[in-house]
C-alpha cells in the first residue's frame, strides 16, 4: 500500500479481514447468500450494518439474486460487493457476466471450496478457470489471490480501488484455509487520496437519461463493443499485474504456486536454502490479468519447472501457456485438487527433481 | 385539428416501432410514457428491464432505462431501491421472465415487501424466442413446445394471486388487459403511487395480445384476449387497507 501507517494489530479471521478491509475502503451496501466457507462475511457484514444505519444489507434468495442487488447499488452510485464459493460461484457468474458485459464495477469474495458439484466446503483452488474467465465471455475480469491473513486484508482494499478505477468486475480469490484462519492482521490507516471513490451514479435520474443494455441486435456492434473492451483492458493490464519471485535468483530451478499453496512454497524453500539446496519460486497475485512478463523474467536460465496447485493442472496451462515458445524448461508437476499442499510435499518433490537432473 | 401528440418520455426515435404490428407492448409503453410525464416523476423514475421481447423498450423513454438479465430484473430494481430510495423504480418484464426463470426473485420481493412497482406483461408465451409455452399457457393452446396442444399445462399459472398470498399490508397487486388501456393506465398509476407513498410492493399483471405467435387476425386477436380474460380475471387483486 502507498502509505502504510500502521493503527493497530488485531487478531482475526480471513473473512473477518476481508470485511473490515471492505469497511475500511468504502464499501456501503453487501447483498449475499449464505455459503460455506464464506458465510461470516453476511454474519459480519450484517452486524456491522445492525450497528451503523448508513450500510445496507440484503441476504437475498439465491447467488444470482445478490449479484443482481449488488449491480443494482452499484448502478445507484454504492460500492456494492458480494461473496460466495463453490456452486454459488458458478450461479454468481449470471450477475458477473452482465458486469463484465456493462463495465459495471463490483467486488466478489470467493473462498474457494472442492468441486466439482457441491464438493467439499473446505479448501481448493479449483476455482480459478471460473473465477478468471467466467462463463460466455472472455474474462475481462481483475482477479487478486492472497496468500496469507495480511494479504486478504491488503489485497480487497485493492480490490475495490481497481473495480471502481478500472470499471471491470473484480475479485478477492481466497479459499477455505485463509477463510477460517485466525491470526494477526496489521490494520493500515488508509487517507482519502488511497481510497478510489464511486464517483457518480452512471443511472442518476436527475441528469441526463442514460438507457444501458447487453443485447445486441448485430453482431458488428457487439464486435466493436467487445474490441474497445479488450483494447481498454490490454491497456490496464501493464498497471495492474503484479508478482513475487523468491529465493536464489540465479537457481535453475523455479516453483511457480499461487495462493496458499504459494505460503506453503515459500516454506519449502527457506527450508531448502537452510539445507544449502537453491531454488525460486514464482508467485502471480493477479491471477487476472496474468503477469506474463513477470514470469518470464523469472524462468530465465531455468531447467526446471515444478508447477504446484490444489487443482489438476488449472494453474499448470495457464503457466505454460504464458511460457509457450519463450522456455525449454522441463516442466514437472504437483496437483493435489481439493487437498492442501504440504511444504514437505513440495521439498520431497524438489529433491526428487534435483536428483533426476544429477542423473 | 391538432395530431395526437406522445409525451416527452417517449424518444422520437422510438418510432416506427420496434414490435411487431398488432403488440400490446407499444400500448403499454405508450401508456406507461403518458403515465411518467402525468404524474412528472421521469425525472425521478428508473425503468428496470428483462429478457424477450420487454428488451426492445431499452431506448424507448427518455428516461434511465437498464436493460438487464432474462429474470433478473427484479433483483436488480431491488438492488437500486436500496441504494437510492428516492427513486421511482419500474421493473418490466414478461411473463417468462417474471412468472418462469425470475419467480423465486419476484415472490421474494414481494415477501419481504420491497417498495418497487413489476409490471408484467402476459401474452401467454414466449414470443421473442418465437412462440413457445410460458406460465401462462392457456390449457390446449397451440405453441411450439405444445403441439396440438399436447404438454400444455392443465391450468395457467395465476402470477398476481399467487402474490397477493405472500403479499403484506401495504401492497398492491392487480391485472389489467391492453384491451381496455384506460384500467391498465390506471392500475399502474396506483401501482407507481403506492411505491411514492412507500406501502411497498406493488405489482400489475397486463395480458396482452401476440397476433405473430397466437396467428390471430385482428378479429380472432380480440377474440383470444376476450377468452383468457375468462381465466386470468381482470381487477384490483389486492389493495391497502389505508
Amino acid at each position: 500500500m502507498a502509505t502504510q501507517t500502521k493503527v493497530s494489530t488485531s487478531l482475526m479471521t480471513g473473512n473477518q479481514a476481508v470485511v473490515k478491509a471492505a469497511l475500511a475502503v468504502g464499501a456501503d451496501m453487501f447483498s449475499g447468500y449464505p455459503i460455506t466457507p464464506t458465510t461470516e462475511i453476511l454474519s459480519e457484514w450484517a452486524k456491522e450494518a445492525e450497528k451503523n444505519k448508513k450500510l445496507i444489507f440484503l441476504q437475498t434468495e439465491d447467488e444470482s439474486a445478490a449479484g443482481f442487488v449488488m449491480i443494482g447499488g452499484v448502478s445507484m452510485g454504492k460500492k456494492a460487493w458480494t461473496a460466495t464459493a463453490g456452486v454459488g460461484n458458478v450461479l454468481m457468474q449470471d450477475p458477473l457476466s452482465m458486469a463484465e458485459a456493462m463495465r459495471i464495477p463490483t467486488v466478489t469474495y470467493i473462498g474457494q471450496r472442492g468441486g466439482p458439484s457441491t464438493g467439499t466446503v473446505i479448501y481448493s483452488q479449483q476455482e480459478l478457470n471460473l473465477t478468471r474467465m467466467g462463463g460466455n465471455g472472455e474474462g475481462m475480469r481483475i482477479v487478486y489471490a492472497p496468500s496469507n491473513l495480511q494479504e486478504m486484508y491488503d489485497l480487497t482494499i485493492k480490490a475495490f480501488n481497481s473495480a471502481w478505477k478500472y470499471r471491470f468486475p473484480t475479485f478477492i480469490l481466497s479459499d477455505g484455509y485463509l477463510a477460517k484462519t485466525y491470526g494477526e492482521v496489521n490494520i493500515w490507516s488508509l487517507k482519502k487520496s488511497d481510497i478510489v471513490p464511486t464517483d457518480s451514479a452512471f443511472l442518476n435520474p436527475k441528469k441526463q437519461p442514460n438507457n444501458i443494455r447487453n443485447c445486441f441486435s448485430q453482431e458488428p456492434e457487439l464486435y466493436e463493443h467487445l474490441l474497445e473492451d479488450f483494447a481498454d483492458f490490454d491497456k490496464i493490464s501493464e498497471e495492474i499485474v503484479e508478482s513475487e519471485t523468491l529465493g536464489d535468483k540465479k537457481s535453475t530451478i523455479l516453483i511457480c504456486a499461487w495462493g496458499v499453496v504459494a505460503s506453503s512454497a515459500k516454506a519449502a524453500v527457506e527450508e531448502l536454502e537452510r539445507q544449502g539446496i537453491s531454488v525460486k519460486l514464482f508467485r502471480p497475485i493477479t491471477m487476472r490479468p496474468f503477469p506474463v512478463k513477470d514470469l518470464q523474467k523469472a524462468e530465465e536460465g531455468v531447467s526446471d519447472i515444478l508447477i504446484t496447485e490444489s487443482a489438476n493442472g488449472q494453474f499448470g496451462r495457464i503457466v505454460r501457456e504464458a511460457l509457450y515458445g519463450a522456455s525449454d524448461a522441463t516442466i514437472h508437476r504437483l496437483y493435489k485438487p481439493a487437498m492442501g499442499v504440504m511444504p514437505e510435499e513440495i521439498q520431497a518433490k524438489l529433491k526428487e527433481v534435483i536428483h533426476g537432473k544429477a542423473k | 385539428m391538432k395530431s395526437p401528440r406522445y409525451p416527452d418520455t417517449i424518444k422520437e426515435s422510438s418510432k416506427p416501432s420496434n414490435f411487431c404490428p398488432g403488440c400490446g407492448h407499444s400500448i403499454i409503453l405508450k401508456n406507461l410514457g403518458q403515465l411518467m410525464a402525468d404524474m412528472k416523476i421521469e425525472k425521478k423514475t428508473v425503468f428496470a428491464i428483462d429478457i424477450g421481447c420487454s428488451l426492445l423498450a431499452w431506448d424507448y423513454y427518455d428516461v434511465d432505462t437498464f436493460q438487464t438479465h432474462h429474470g433478473r430484473t427484479t433483483s436488480t430494481a431491488v438492488g437500486m431501491k436500496m441504494a437510492n430510495p428516492d427513486a421511482i423504480i419500474v421493473a418490466y418484464m414478461g411473463d417468462g421472465g417474471g412468472l418462469a426463470i425470475g419467480l423465486q426473485n419476484l415472490i421474494y420481493a414481494c415477501h419481504r415487501n420491497d417498495n418497487i412497482t413489476v409490471i408484467l406483461v402476459n401474452n401467454t408465451v414466449f414470443s421473442m424466442t418465437g412462440g413457445q409455452m410460458a406460465p401462462t399457457t392457456m390449457p390446449h393452446e397451440v405453441t411450439n413446445t405444445t403441439p396440438n396442444g399436447a404438454f400444455a399445462p392443465e391450468k395457467p399459472f395465476l402470477g398476481p394471486e399467487m402474490l397477493a398470498h405472500e403479499a403484506h399490508e401495504g401492497a398492491y397487486i392487480a391485472r389489467a388487459a391492453v384491451s381496455n388501456p384506460g384500467q391498465a393506465y390506471s392500475y399502474m398509476k396506483n401501482a407507481i403511487q403506492n411505491q411514492i407513498d412507500g406501502k411497498g410492493f406493488s405489482f400489475v399483471e397486463i395480458l396482452s395480445y401476440c397476433p405473430i405467435i397466437w396467428k390471430t387476425d385482428a378479429k380472432e386477436t380480440i377474440k383470444f384476449m376476450e377468452e383468457i380474460k375468462k381465466t386470468f380475471l381482470v381487477g384490483e387483486i389486492k389493495k391497502p387497507n389505508k
